[in-house]
This record gives C-alpha cells, sequence and structure tokens, in this order.
C-alpha cells in the first residue's frame, strides 16, 4: 500500500501513513492540537492549515466546502475530520 | 432622558432611549433558569430596539417567541411594519430570534441583516416551515444608511456563539451589543443608573457565557473600546447609559488574569488532582509529582479532591497548562469527585492544554481511558498514554509513575517526546 508523511508542525512530528488515511484518525493519537467538534463535516472545530502539500489531500466534499465557507476558510484550509491523505503534507492547527 | 416608572412588566409601551431611538423589548421577571446552565433569580428581559432614521426604521434585535405579544404592541406604538426597512440581529438564539418569523410576516418589505457567520445557523433556526427568508450577510465594518443615522456592525464572533456581531449607531455613540455587556436582570426602572444592584447578574452572566470566550472577549474590547460611547444596549438586563464604560473596562478585568500565579512567563505549571480509596492512587500521585517537580522551568501542584471544592479548582485549571487526573477505578468506573470536576470546566477554555489521567484499580481499570476520552472530548491534549497500576503499587511501577510525572511536565517545556519525531502509524 502507498505510503504518505504526514508532518505534524505543531508538535514537530510526522507519521507515516498508508494513503487513505484521514487526518482524524493520525492527529489526536500523536498529540497534535488539531481539536474535533462533531467529528462529522458539520461544525467546523477541527479546520487545520496546510502548509505544504495540499494537492495531496482528497478534493474536499461539498459538505466540507459549504463548512468552510460558513467559516470563512483561506484556501488552504481544510477539515481534519472530512480529508483523507494521499502523498506527503505538513499540517497545523488553524 | 426619560425616567421610566411605569410597570413594564404590565404597560406596553415602548420607552424612549433617546429622540427615535427605542426599547420595545420585553421583560420575563419569572424565569428561574436560563439556557439550563444560569439561575436567574429575579428573571430577565428580552431587549429589542428600535431606531428611526430619514430614511427608514430599522429594529435590531427581538425577543423569545413566547413574548412577542410585547415586542410587537410596544413596536406598533412608535411605528408602521410598513416602515421598516431593516432588521440586525447581531445573535440568532431563540431568545433573540424568536419573534423574526412573525415580523419577517408582518413587515414583508424588511431586509435582514446578519453576521457572515450567522447565515447556517438562521436556516437551522428557521426550518422549512418559514420558507427560504432573503437576508444580506454582513462583515466587520459594513454600514447601514438609515439617511441620518448610519448603523455600522462589528465583528465579534465567539461572544458567545459564532455568529455574534455588535451594531453600532454612529451619530449617536451607542452600541447594541447583543449578549456582550448584557445580563438576566429584569427591573422595570430598566436603565443602569435605575435598577437595584446588578453588578452580581453581570459579573455571573459574564462567568456561566463569556468567561470560555476570553480569547474572543478581548479581541472584541480592541475594536470596542476606541469608540465613543455615550449608550450600550445589551440583548438582556439594564440598558447601559450612565458611564457606560465602566462595563466596558469590568469586561477588561474580567477577561484578563487576576490572582496571577508566582510563576515566571517562561515557566509552565502542572496540576495533580486525584481521590484515592485506600492510598494506591495517592502513592501514584505523589511518585507523579515527585518525577515532573524534577523537571526545571515546570511547577508542579498537588491536590487531593476529597479536600477541596469545584469552583476554586476550575479556577485553577483555567491559569494551568497541563492537569493530571488520577482516580481509581470502582465498579468499572472513574469515582464521582472526578467526574463532577470534569463536568464543570465548560466555563473556560482547555483547548492549549495538555490532559493525562491515571490510577490505581482492582480489575480492568476502566477509569483511565474514560478520563482520557474526557479530556479528548474537552478539547484537551493527551500526548501521554494513561498510567494504570493494578492495586498496590510496587516500587517499581512508582519508578514508572515518576517517569510518567517527568514525561508529562517534560513536554511541556519542549523536552525530547517529539521534536522531529517520525512515527509508523501502526505504532500509534
Amino acid at each position: 500500500m502507498p505510503k504518505a508523511k504526514v508532518t505534524f508542525k505543531d508538535i514537530d512530528t510526522t507519521v507515516n501513513v498508508p494513503a487513505g488515511t484521514r487526518v482524524i484518525e493520525v492527529s489526536e493519537k500523536v498529540g497534535s492540537g488539531i481539536i474535533y467538534g462533531c467529528r462529522e463535516g458539520d461544525c467546523g472545530t477541527c479546520m487545520m492549515e496546510v502548509l505544504e502539500g495540499w494537492n495531496n489531500l482528497t478534493e474536499p466534499s461539498v459538505l466540507e466546502e459549504k463548512v468552510l465557507k460558513e467559516n470563512m476558510a483561506g484556501r488552504h484550509h481544510r477539515l481534519a475530520c472530512q480529508c483523507q491523505v494521499l502523498g506527503d503534507l505538513t499540517v497545523k492547527p488553524a | 432622558m426619560s425616567a421610566v416608572a411605569k410597570d413594564l412588566t404590565h404597560s406596553r409601551e415602548a420607552v424612549e432611549l433617546r429622540p427615535n431611538l427605542y426599547w420595545i423589548g420585553a421583560m420575563d421577571p419569572h424565569l428561574r433558569s436560563f439556557d439550563i446552565i444560569l439561575k436567574t433569580a429575579n428573571g430577565t428581559t428580552y431587549n429589542s430596539y428600535l431606531v428611526r432614521g430619514s430614511e427608514g426604521v430599522a429594529v435590531i434585535d427581538t425577543v423569545k417567541e413566547s413574548f412577542q405579544q410585547e415586542f410587537f404592541s410596544r413596536l406598533e406604538g412608535v411605528a408602521d411594519y410598513a416602515e421598516i426597512r431593516y432588521i440586525v440581529l447581531n445573535h440568532l438564539e431563540p431568545d433573540h430570534s424568536g419573534a423574526l418569523p412573525e415580523l419577517m410576516r408582518r413587515a414583508p418589505q424588511a431586509q435582514l441583516y446578519i453576521s457572515v457567520r450567522a447565515t447556517s445557523m438562521l436556516k437551522a433556526l428557521l426550518k422549512p416551515k418559514q420558507g427560504a427568508f432573503d437576508y444580506t450577510p454582513v462583515r466587520d465594518g459594513d454600514q447601514l444608511s438609515l439617511g441620518d443615522r448610519t448603523l455600522r456592525f462589528l465583528h465579534t464572533p465567539f461572544l458567545h456563539w459564532p455568529d455574534t456581531q455588535c451594531t453600532y449607531l454612529v451619530e449617536e455613540k451607542a452600541l447594541f451589543s447583543g449578549d456582550v455587556f448584557g445580563c438576566h436582570y429584569c427591573d422595570n426602572r430598566l436603565f443602569n443608573d435605575k435598577v437595584g444592584d446588578f453588578r452580581f447578574s453581570f459579573d455571573y452572566y459574564y462567568a456561566h457565557i463569556m468567561r470560555p470566550f476570553k480569547k474572543y472577549v478581548l479581541a472584541a474590547l480592541k475594536q470596542i473600546e476606541p469608540l465613543p460611547l455615550t449608550l450600550v444596549a445589551p440583548a438582556h438586563g439594564p440598558i447601559l447609559r450612565d458611564r457606560p464604560r465602566r462595563y466596558v473596562a469590568r469586561y477588561r478585568e474580567l477577561s484578563s488574569p487576576g490572582f496571577m500565579a508566582e510563576m515566571t512567563e517562561q515557566e509552565r505549571s502542572l496540576i495533580i488532582f486525584y481521590m484515592s480509596a485506600y492510598g494506591s492512587t495517592a502513592r501514584m500521585a505523589q511518585a507523579i509529582y515527585g518525577g515532573a517537580d524534577e523537571v526545571d522551568g515546570v511547577r508542579v501542584s498537588l491536590y487531593d479532591l476529597e479536600g477541596g471544592e469545584v469552583g476554586p479548582f476550575v479556577d485553577l485549571i483555567e491559569q494551568a497548562d497541563a492537569i493530571a487526573f488520577g482516580s481509581p477505578t470502582i465498579n468499572g468506573d472513574a469515582v464521582k469527585p472526578i467526574w463532577d470536576l470534569l463536568s464543570s470546566l465548560a466555563v473556560i477554555n482547555l483547548s492549549d492544554k495538555v490532559g493525562a489521567a491515571f490510577g490505581s484499580y482492582g480489575w480492568s481499570g476502566e477509569a483511565i481511558r474514560m478520563i482520557e476520552d474526557r479530556l479528548r472530548g474537552l478539547k484537551m491534549r493527551v500526548p501521554e498514554g494513561g498510567m494504570r497500576v493494578k492495586l498496590i503499587p510496587t516500587e517499581e511501577e512508582l519508578a514508572e509513575c515518576r517517569e510518567f510525572g517527568r514525561r508529562i511536565a517534560g513536554a511541556l517545556v519542549g523536552e525530547g517526546e517529539s521534536k522531529g519525531k517520525v512515527i509508523e502509524f501502526e505504532d500509534l
């Protein structure tokens, strides 16, 4: 299975994950400061900033797009509970 | 300035605040608890305001649905529905948006102005039965002209919902502040220089509604403090016309750390709370305390929950950088004093803090995982897996506890644990 490196900038930690892993599956276990609310793409609490590799995440769903828009998210902001890792990236809590 | 002597719980007249500026809210003197979380010893008010300009009338906020007749009666005394051009909602919670559907039915020409962040809430609150509403989302600094008067919007999110904003009537130097500077205090005399002593209600409202959002209060104050202010008109409680800046200053006081711990800016603090039935969890707590205390730059405190009360502990936790909770497992659960404390933390912001759990157990030790889940639920970071010991800790296990304490404290001062670390997903 293809692997990808997810780096959590706030704790300076990198995790090698199988492609397709959701960020939520990793960030809490490793102790990153990305925080979660509903965990189902509705509340926007888990917004994170993608510092590098923003093309290495799955495209936002209609639901995620809507929540990002409502929360006035920047261009490189994503919901950690929604997006899946496709390649190397660096993220931090928004 | 009109002195209000009439009984507003029975009278249905609007109250003039300035020429062509009226209070048209509702009195709810019998309410005894609000939103489940607040006691309201003498009720509350739902404040709504009507501003008349040379080119139209604006209504700012409405009232709880069950009080709408009172609101409409007052409104009808000072304006016709056909004159209303604008409705502004500073906050969409039902106690302020309850009369909106009926108001929009009566004044269908009126345009609704809400903050950008309120749009999803508007849909969720009004639901399909009301059909689609036309509305204008506004951002910080947007202005609305009433001809000779101007309303300016201040983006003040999370006070205390994501949608909250304040509206400033420029020419009158009046701030319609929504829930900010509000309180649950119902008094016919309506103005802060006439009503009874509402200081407790003001502080109590802040403590339960605004306190979790101190960071956002401070950001909002940066916008509010420079404004010329002669009137602050909140959505609950007395209207602040006499020295309104006192209340703005009080918000700054309440949002700034008061009695600070004896620590330097570089130091970090760890507080360990525990309960113990036979002394095993207590010994673990002592060992964790000892280990953490070896780390330079970390101030460690140890508290037996049995000898304290929840309120002051919440205050301590608010200023701590890390908190460890120790509980034995009894009947498959953490003990009640731990849950009492953990269920009292919604009034403070915990999102930058580190949490940890530990405890002694007899059979399976479920308490530790349950506490950790709660800590994560409170948005704390739990970098170290909990420390569990079966029954009485051995010397080796106490040494592990010391190491556990050392690692938690170390994490606070950026020691070791994760700098530049690479981990395999399977090892997590």
